[in-house]
């Protein structure tokens, strides 16, 4: 069957346009239609969260989209947090605090990581490990990936403040 | 010349050995802009996908391509068949035995390779899995490794011979069909007799379960055969690339030099990507037969359920001690289920890895150990999981006897130890089992750790928690796990390392550029340690340019000097000895430029950090950015131009990291909910060269290691099927489930290692799976417990809880 | 793990909706977040020849809470009923329970509707509901009609819903007294070991009225209505909440798998619910 339909997507603030079968998956789409082939795929069952981009304003696994489910929706992935000149403070974070190892994780984590400084600004230490509890590491134990993203909080804190 | 700036700030400048450089990688990664094996995309590439066995044993009766042919984008579907008139449809394994590419004939475990589909893109590739047509018919399933040596039902009929006796296998004589190996090492009858005649005597049996080292990256690759030029680029998940082109070389007979491996970012690998997998083959000679490019990326269940397990051995111990606990012999049989082909990465000469460490840190005059591998219905591997060869077995093997013997003595675990321990006099230490250990100051570790955590506090502490418990206050037992271990890495010797006949050496090349930055190529491949943060770091050191001028490449195997690849914790006790070495070609050339350059004699000259100076006049020098400037440009008498350097390592001995770990845990006896309090490691791992990624290695290998002791398992049910194919069943630990952790250390430095490096990456899993597992033990040990195997999942808690009557 | 081709509908209304069901019957499905249907398509599990999108239908989604009574649009994620204030002040429950479900990801895109309707036993909604003695509203060719939850669910993913009927909405009445929703998993992600959903109001420092409900330790949710009579006119002490515990041991049937043995369920089911008792009635 290939009953391909016209999918729309803005992706990172790009209007995209494509044909592909409703069944590709969103993490396909974005990976090999449109080369962000920073999400990964690491489970394919919606646990690991390497496949984590925000769509319409939620953190989700894009490996649980249809393209087709996805049509005219408004996506960022890793590649739109920050650009090589200006990066992302949570980018810099993980860099700064050894957040990362292998880097196969990274871009679903920092992703998640910063849908959830957005919806809470200031997360105590057991907030941030239940909200990043979605996306898995294999190489960091995590403690230092939680150190990044409470950095990365305080310094978002202090230039808002400081913009103030 | 005047120099504006301190010494100090040289070497700070330098960004060398010991200082917690930040990563070189993280931009690309934090950026989403790493390069993984399936971000590659080739103009034309075809996907490939398998056709996979539901069955855990069964013959092959037919085998029908019609209707997945017919479908549209569908390119080719092979099968054993297909493979047999280019002799790939077996291949060799890295433990001398063979495997199926795809099956030839029957299947052996659920999940094996039967067919390859070739098709346009992904969708198809795996719509057509489902239209070929395969006629089963099944047979007895022998998931037991001690009933498959008592059954009569022959797995491997290839092994047997037409008169139905049994061949030798790849090392030696073999007892039952569905029998691998014997491997002994040590005096079994010397032993004995000191346990027959010995005042306390421990016996245990211990099941160190399968489990799978699972990477969040599955394994892959990219085959792409030029029909051209005759030349075959491979792109792929290997831990070990050279590995791979010499065994496709010899696979394809397409010579070496027209063999391009590469293998690019790495999501992880802890073991999983030391094997060659039948979809590596299958995805080069699909690209053989298509002429265009052939990727192959697994799904996780058949990650799970086809590439490289863990583990999974029988273990039995004996151990004897005078009644004051100093320990008189070791005896140890292990039965180790390899699955249905014998595909350990283990040296040649080592079946059972280096199992023989299992006399662990301690000064044990008499030992034996004997390992039978045996074939089952299941998957091959038996990699060493974040670890070097079947330490983490050895390591939990020996650090459970001791718990057990300090029962059977009512002597405390940690006090047994240090009683035990090898002396820092003793080294170098030449075990009962053969090992010669480089350095150590164990007590001096183990004091330091029991301090740091007031271990006299904490079980005073647990006596009360005893108390309460049984008065009724409590339902929440109390554990306090201790593990010393001592690790065994490096592969190593060449003398008695080799892996299909390849020496385990590594390797690196030098380049420097004539304005004073370099390249450093390297035989190892990093997935995840960081390698290109790190060894610059050794170089900046040895040759005094700054690491962030340095560029360390790996993995392409037209550019990288010839290695054996990144497991074992080998990359920096090989790799980093040979990067030291080449370095200090590099700089015993730069000091004869130098001493040109000054018109003095070699003799007169010595290195300071980043440069060479005139001894006794230290404002006379020559930075190395000067040297390498003029060893191109500059006409130097008897000295050929340039500034590269290249060093072949072969380390003399391997390294031996320690550490002392200790975990603290509250067990709710009636959900078996295990809650970790606390953890401390300290590790020495020798000379540290960059303590932040010491430290996350640690908080990494902790982490697998809390896992694999409290859940993750590989498990089967009688018929041989996988019951945790996903991640819903396969635990691994999300940041709720996983704590912080403290680190702590001591320096050792390997007095045979050119930086006295050790290697760290395996070392936390190592200890950290005795050290969680006997926590909850400890935990259970006031009430009775002796030992409960592994994984530690809520249920078994609750099962060992039950069986002690904690539940009324 | 790729999904068999499908055909994608994203009708604009109800109509459009029950005409395709009609239409295909069995070969058709409907998806709201997707996370516990497209997982089984990937797996091939499930069959999925027509798939039909409901994010296009006005009015499936929102929470209201008015006149004593909750009602909840099946569209609506457990991500909206962790951060609606109000179903936080109605009905603590609901965020206690859905603060358990799955993770973060997953809760942005994982309905109510799809929880409760697909039958699956692991989920933890169709407990909760069946707690809160809700209505479930389906819509389909002859109209509407409402089924209450304790008596919806038949067997693993048999429920009382029609092929071409749709689940609209949960409705229940604000519930009264102290609260709670204990669940034992192995790890984040995880389906329960064994769940419970409890609510308890107090008068005169007895148990005025009690609702009990258990998760994953049958094929179908179960209501123990043994177990809430336990506890009715008790101080729901000791001795009575032993007597619920009991009496909900009887209304059980686990069966093994990976996170146990049906001896261990049972036990960790005892402990869930007489931990959710005590802590409900703590706050009744």
């Amino acid at each position: 069957m290939s009953n391909k339909m016209h999918v729309k997507l803005n992706v990172n603030g790009e209007d995209h346009e494509f044909l592909a079968e409703p069944r590709e998956l969103l993490i396909y789409a974005l990976r090999e239609k449109l080369n962000l082939t920073g999400p990964h795929v690491g489970c394919e069952t919606s646990h690991c969260g390497a496949c984590t981009v925000t769509m319409n304003g939620k953190s989700v696994k894009s490996c649980t989209v249809f393209v087709a489910q996805a049509d005219g929706a408004e996506i960022t992935t890793i590649e739109g947090l920050g650009s090589p000149g200006a990066l992302h403070v949570l980018q810099e974070a993980f860099k700064e605090h050894h957040g990362l190892q292998c880097g196969f994780c990274t871009p679903g984590m920092i992703t998640r990581a910063a849908k959830l400084l957005e919806e809470n600004p200031n997360p105590t230490e057991a907030e941030v490990r239940f909200g990043i509890a979605g996306n898995i590491c294999r190489c960091t134990g995590y403690q230092n990936i939680v150190k990044s993203i409470l950095a990365a909080a305080t310094e978002l804190n202090a230039a808002k403040e400081a913009a103030q | 010349m005047k120099d504006d700036i301190t010494r100090e700030e040289r070497v700070a400048g330098l960004k060398g050995m010991g200082c917690s450089r930040k990563r070189v990688e993280d931009a690309r990664f934090t950026q989403g802009k790493g390069n993984y094996v399936d971000d590659i995309k080739l103009p034309g590439m075809l996907h490939g996908d398998f056709v996979r066995s539901p069955y855990a044993h069964a013959r092959i009766k037919s085998i029908n391509i019609d209707a997945a042919m017919a479908l549209p984008g569908v390119v080719a579907v092979l099968t054993a068949k297909d493979l047999e008139p280019l002799g790939l449809h077996w291949m060799p394994t890295l433990a001398g035995d063979k495997q199926m590419v795809l099956a030839d004939g029957k299947v052996l475990f659920q999940g094996q390779e039967v067919a390859f589909v070739v098709a346009s893109d992904r969708y198809v590739a795996a719509d057509a899995v489902e239209l070929v047509e395969v006629d089963y018919e099944e047979l007895e399933v022998l998931v037991d490794p001690f009933k498959s040596l008592q059954s009569d039902v022959v797995l491997r009929e290839d092994l047997v011979a037409e008169d139905g006796s049994i061949p030798n296998g790849a090392h030696g004589p073999r007892k039952h069909p569905n029998h691998i190996f014997t491997w002994e090492v040590g005096e079994e009858e010397a032993t004995n007799q000191v346990i027959d005649n010995a005042e306390v005597v421990a016996t245990e049996e211990m099941y160190y379960h399968r489990t799978h080292p699972c990477p969040l990256e599955t394994c892959g690759s990219v085959a792409s055969m030029d029909k051209v030029n005759g030349k075959l680029t491979l792109w792929g998940t290997f831990q070990a690339p050279h590995v791979v082109r010499t065994v496709a070389s010899i696979l394809s007979g397409i010579e070496e030099h027209n063999i391009r491996v590469v293998s690019p970012d790495i999501g992880g690998g802890f073991g999983n990507k030391v094997g060659v997998y039948p979809g590596y083959v299958c995805s080069i000679v699909a690209s053989i037969v298509t002429g265009v490019p052939v990727k192959w990326v697994e799904d996780r269940m058949e990650n799970l359920m086809s590439t490289a397990f863990a583990r999974d051995y029988w273990m039995k111990g004996k151990i004897s001690a005078t009644k004051e606990g100093k320990i008189t012999g070791l005896h140890c049989h292990v039965t180790a289920d390899h699955g249905a082909f014998d595909a350990c990465a283990d040296p040649t000469k080592f079946p059972a890895g280096f199992m023989n460490i299992c006399t662990g840190s301690y000064d044990i005059p008499v030992a034996y150990l004997g390992v039978d591998g045996v074939y089952t219905n299941k998957a091959p591997g038996g990699v060493s999981y974040r670890c070097s060869f079947r330490v983490t077995e050895a390591v939990y093997f020996i650090e459970r006897m001791i718990e057990v013997l300090a029962i059977e003595l009512n002597m405390d675990p940690a006090k047994l130890r240090s009683i035990n321990f090898i002396k820092k006099e003793q080294f170098p230490y030449t075990a009962a089992l053969g090992w010669e250990y480089d350095s150590g100051d164990y007590q001096t570790a183990w004091d330091k750790a029991l301090a740091a955590v007031d271990y006299t506090g904490l079980r005073a502490e647990q006596a009360q928690r005893v108390e309460d418990f049984k008065a009724g206050k409590t339902r929440k037992v109390m554990g306090i796990g201790l593990s010393f271990f001592t690790e065994i890495v490096g592969a190593g010797p060449v003398k008695n390392c080799d892996i299909l006949g390849m020496g385990m050496f590594d390797s690196c090349e030098i380049r420097i550029h004539p304005t004073g930055s370099a390249v450093a190529r390297l035989g190892t491949i990093s997935q995840g340690q960081g390698h290109a943060t790190t060894f610059a770091q050794i170089l900046a050191t040895e040759i005094g340019l700054p690491a962030d001028s340095i560029t360390i490449e790996e993995g392409d195997t037209d550019t990288a000097p010839y290695g054996l690849g990144t497991y074992g914790s080998r990359s920096t006790p090989v790799a980093g000895a040979a990067t030291a070495m080449a370095g200090r070609k590099i700089r015993a050339k730069a000091q004869m430029i130098a001493a040109y350059l000054l018109e003095v004699h070699d003799d007169d000259v010595e290195f300071d950090v980043d440069r060479f100076v005139v001894k006794g006049a230290p404002e006379r020098f020559k930075t190395m950015k000067d040297i390498a400037y003029a060893a191109y440009h500059q006409a130097i008498p008897g000295l050929e131009p340039g500034l590269e350097a290249v060093s072949y390592y072969d380390p003399p001995n391997m390294t031996y990291p320690f550490g002392a770990y200790v975990c603290v845990m509250d067990i709710d006896v009636d959900t078996g909910v295990p809650e970790i309090r606390r953890f401390y490691a300290l590790d020495d791992c020798g000379t540290r060269i960059n303590p932040m990624v010491i430290e996350g290695q640690i908080h990494g290998g902790l982490t697998e290691a809390l896992a694999v002791a409290l859940g993750q398992e590989i498990a089967y049910d009688d018929m041989g099927n996988v019951k945790t194919g996903t991640l819903m069943d396969f635990f691994l630990p999300t940041a709720w489930e996983v704590p912080n952790y403290e680190t702590d250390f001591t320096v050792t430095p390997s007095p045979h290692h050119p930086i006295g490096a050790k290697g760290v990456g395996e070392s936390p899993h190592v200890g950290g799976v005795p050290c969680f597992s006997n926590a909850v033990q400890d935990a259970f040990r006031p009430f009775g417990n002796r030992h409960t195997n592994m994984p530690h999942d809520h249920w078994r808690i609750w099962q060992t809880a039950n069986s002690l009557g904690m539940h009324g | 793990m790729i999904p068999a081709a499908f055909e994608y509908y994203r009708p604009k209304d109800m109509a459009g909706v029950i005409a395709l069901l009609q239409e295909h019957g069995d070969d058709a499905r409907v998806v709201a977040g997707g996370h516990s249907l497209i997982p089984m398509m990937k797996l091939r599990m499930a069959e999925v020849p027509h798939l039909i999108d409901l994010q296009g239908i006005d009015g499936l989604g929102g929470i209201t809470i008015k006149d004593g009574a909750v009602r909840i649009g099946a569209m609506t994620t457990q991500h909206e009923i962790i951060t609606s204030q109000a179903l936080a002040d109605a009905a603590p429950i609901m965020k206690e329970a859905a603060l358990q479900i799955a993770d973060p990801q997953v809760r942005y895109m994982g309905t109510v509707g799809g929880n409760v309707a697909n039958g699956d036993p692991g989920n933890d909604m169709p407990g909760l509901m069946q707690c809160l003695d809700a209505q479930f509203h389906l819509t389909g060719p002859d109209g509407d009609r409402a089924v209450a939850a304790r008596d919806f669910y038949e067997a693993a993913y048999m429920t009382e819903r029609a092929d071409d009927e749709v689940l609209t909405a949960v409705t229940f009445a604000t519930p009264v007294g102290g609260h709670a929703y204990e669940k034992q998993k192995r790890k984040i992600g995880d389906y329960a070991t064994a769940a419970a959903a409890v609510q308890i109001s107090k008068a005169g420092g007895k148990v005025a009225t009690a609702s009990i409900a258990m998760t994953n330790l049958s094929d179908t949710p179960i209501w123990s209505q043994a177990a809430g009579a336990a506890l009715l006119g008790t101080d729901c002490g000791e001795a009575a909440n032993k007597a619920a515990v009991a009496a909900m041991l009887d209304d059980i049937d686990p069966t093994e798998d990976n996170r146990g043995p049906v001896a261990f369920k049972r036990h960790a089911a005892g402990i869930v619910l007489g931990r959710a008792i005590a802590r409900a009635w703590s706050r009744a």
